[in-house]
């Protein structure tokens, strides 16, 4: 297992294109293919949105991405300092109500294999693992 | 994002291009509400968008609302496929009116 790139950003919506940038180079260098990438850029973003709009919900704090290169699988890997966030609070809406909102977890869902908070070295904020296997490689959680 | 309003016949045209992100959403929203506040029938083109993410797609989803409120004409026109695969994660391509450029809605008026 490899730490391939790090970024840290403010958690401010100006900074998401430079996060978009790291996951897709990472992505495409791991070796999948032009739509998957696509789909991790934006499962990654949306991740990130929702640190920025609830997590730190607009206080200041750092967003550190890790992208962490296995045999199988790429992992994404966002650190935040907000409040800590139970995997319960992920609330995908029904996709037949038709308002703004709440699309974004199921965007996160719907591309990635395994969603899951890790825990913290010092018990504050949150890490969140987003993890694609190859394709063969994975299961849908 | 680069945002501008054109008309065309009766329909204001909102053309949107480049990335539109939870940063620069807010401007494409504005515009897009501005127009049918205005009581004006509106198509949004994404034919220049490269990247939509879901504060985007709910620009998207408030100005279908409104227009459906105030009984006004709303479209997607020239929707680019990263746009288009998006609004397919989201379930959204078969909710949205969605034609290939602004003179097909015009013909199909």
């Amino acid at each position: 297992m490899a730490v391939e790139q790090r970024l840290e950003v403010p958690a401010q919506p100006e900074h998401l294109h430079e996060i978009r940038e790291v996951v897709q180079r990472a992505a495409e260098a791991y070796g999948f293919d032009k739509d998957c990438v696509r789909d991790l850029v934006l499962a990654v973003n949306e991740a990130c949105m929702n640190v920025i709009q609830h997590g730190y919900a607009g206080r200041n704090g750092p967003i550190r991405l890790e992208v962490v290169s296995q045999p199988d699988a790429i992992e994404f890997r966002i650190r935040d300092e907000a409040a800590p966030v139970a995997m319960s609070a992920w609330k995908a809406r029904d996709l037949n109500d038709i308002r703004p909102g709440g699309l974004g977890v199921h965007f996160i869902r719907e591309i990635m294999d395994e969603v899951c908070y890790l825990p913290t070295p010092d018990n504050t904020g949150n890490l969140l693992s987003l993890k694609k296997y190859q394709i063969g490689q994975g299961m849908d959680v | 994002m680069t945002a501008e309003v054109k008309m065309e016949q009766d329909y204001a045209v909102v053309c949107l291009s480049g990335e539109i992100d939870l940063h620069s959403s807010p401007q494409g929203r504005k515009l897009i509400l501005a127009c049918l506040h205005d009581g004006r029938p509106t198509l949004v083109d994404l034919s220049a968008v490269s990247y939509i993410d879901s504060s985007g797609v709910a620009s998207l989803v408030e100005g279908f609302q409104l227009a459906r409120e105030r009984k006004l004409d709303f479209a997607l026109v020239g929707v680019s496929a990263a746009a288009l695969n998006v609004l397919k994660l989201a379930r959204l391509d078969k909710v949205f009116p969605i034609y290939a450029n602004v003179q097909a809605r015009l013909a199909a008026v």
